[in-house]
């Protein structure tokens, strides 16, 4: 029996940097977004609402090409 | 075009299969998605079966290596194929009545495996290629997911751990539609492929299709159609399961869950080590549950997972060949074939309805009790 280990780790390594990726740039949108609506919270703002969206716009768009992508090998 | 009665008869009962891959597969997508609230239960099942419509016609490449390598392809005969498909059909009804996700494709594989067995005796079998395509898959795919949903939804955690709650919770919901939506057209485009190249493969062997043909557009659309209904009515059993009883997941959970699931058989399709769909998206919820800090995890639903794994080749094998052994006495034995089907299919669904799950009830569920002293 030949098990590919090689392709495996492929596999494993390729997946996790893209999953990964994605939801951190997801989270660090969120992260960005939520500065925006700062006022109701109690917590000092951790940036301010202008800088927050700016984070956030940038993160959702990388996340939106690393789905396009996804999309382009679906199709492909 | 002269079609024998065993020839319809696989049509009719690979679009049947196909039918059951769609609704025991609903929950792969949208499981997380709807146990969180991000979509409506309706909402989600419909998005589903959509998306596997369209991917159904995005392309066909998978559709002429079903058997290849698991089997010796010139042993396969359309009663092969029948007895194989009503295996698959019959093991993928009883695992939806038991609520437990497991792969359509091994099911298929192990009913074909069986039938073959009785047609062509067990030199016909590849028992190498049986261990890299389902036993070697099944082990790999839920450790790969899950190791990478745990990461992904530690991250999402301690990323969001210091933002504001209302929107981290409500734009996670919105990722969760894109990610689930990523998964069902994915989905489409792999397990529609499953029924169209089974169909095409007998239309070939009964001579109505020149060798090397693609599947032709009456094919692709009703293998499209057959699995998109399907989905539509959403298999609520294995909904329930993913989605409720493995953990109380939260909408972080479910988006890292599905961009795993996403990322996981995307790549595993395009560099070439195949992982079984529903066994990364379960190890995928599995890994998100556990990567949430204090959540509870039952581990008692993944032994039972497990053992459904376990037993889902070699019971659609028995299945399968019992059914291909009758059917090959001639069009009454696969008529008497199709009517014990199509009763032992009415009376899963008798049992099903004694605890109906439902559209309305999928997500009332009490967790589980942890046993005392775990």
């Amino acid at each position: 029996m030949n098990i590919a280990w090689g392709s495996l780790l492929i596999v494993l390594v390729v997946s996790l940097a893209a999953s990964v990726l994605v939801v951190s740039l997801v989270s660090f949108a969120l992260v960005g977004l939520g500065a925006r609506a700062a006022g109701l919270d109690t917590r000092p703002a951790t940036m301010s609402p202008g800088t927050g969206t700016a984070v956030a716009v940038l993160c959702l768009v990388a996340a939106a090409a690393i789905v396009l992508y996804g999309l382009y090998i679906i199709v492909g | 075009m002269d079609l024998s009665a065993i020839v319809i008869a696989v049509v009719i009962t690979a679009l049947v299969f196909d039918f059951t891959n769609g609704f025991h597969d609903t929950a792969n997508a949208m499981a997380t998605s709807i146990a969180t609230g991000a979509l409506q239960p309706r909402v989600a099942v419909i998005i589903a079966a959509v998306l596997n419509l369209v991917g159904a016609f995005l392309s066909v490449a998978v559709a002429k290596t079903i058997s290849s390598g698991l089997v010796d392809d010139t042993k396969i005969t359309p009663v092969v194929i029948f007895g194989g498909l009503v295996g698959a059909i019959l093991w993928n009804l009883l695992t939806w009545l038991l609520g437990l996700p497991s792969s359509s494709s091994h099911a298929l594989f192990g009913g074909l495996i069986g039938a073959t067995w009785v047609a062509a005796g067990a030199d016909a079998i590849k028992f190498a290629g049986v261990v890299s395509k389902v036993l070697l898959p099944l082990v790999l795919s839920p450790i790969v997911a899950g190791l990478v949903a745990l990461a992904a939804t530690y991250l999402a955690y301690r990323i969001t751990a210091r933002g504001e709650e209302g929107t981290i919770k409500q734009g996670f919901k919105v990722a969760q539609i894109i990610s689930a939506s990523m998964v069902a057209l994915a989905h489409g485009t792999n397990d529609a492929q499953k029924t169209m190249g089974i169909i095409t493969l007998t239309l070939i062997t009964a001579g109505s299709l020149p060798e090397n043909a693609g599947p032709p557009l009456w094919v692709i659309a009703t293998c499209g159609i057959a699995i998109a209904l399907g989905t539509a009515i959403g298999g609520w059993r294995i909904i329930q399961t993913l989605g409720k009883k493995i953990s109380d997941i939260q909408s972080p959970q479910g988006f890292a869950a599905e961009a795993t699931s996403a990322a996981v058989i995307l790549t595993s399709a395009h560099l070439g080590f195949a992982l079984s769909t529903t066994q990364v998206c379960t190890g995928s919820i599995f890994g998100a549950s556990a990567g949430r800090k204090l959540a509870s995890v039952q581990w008692g639903v993944a032994g039972r997972m497990a053992l459904a794994w376990l037993f889902t080749l070699p019971a659609a094998a028995a299945v399968g060949a019992l059914a291909s052994w009758v059917a090959a006495t001639g069009t009454l034995g696969t008529v008497i074939v199709a009517v014990v089907g199509v009763a032992i299919a009415a009376g899963i669904y008798a049992a099903s309805r004694r605890q109906p799950v439902t559209a309305s009830n999928v997500n009332d569920v009490e967790a589980e009790p942890v046993p005392a002293g775990v």
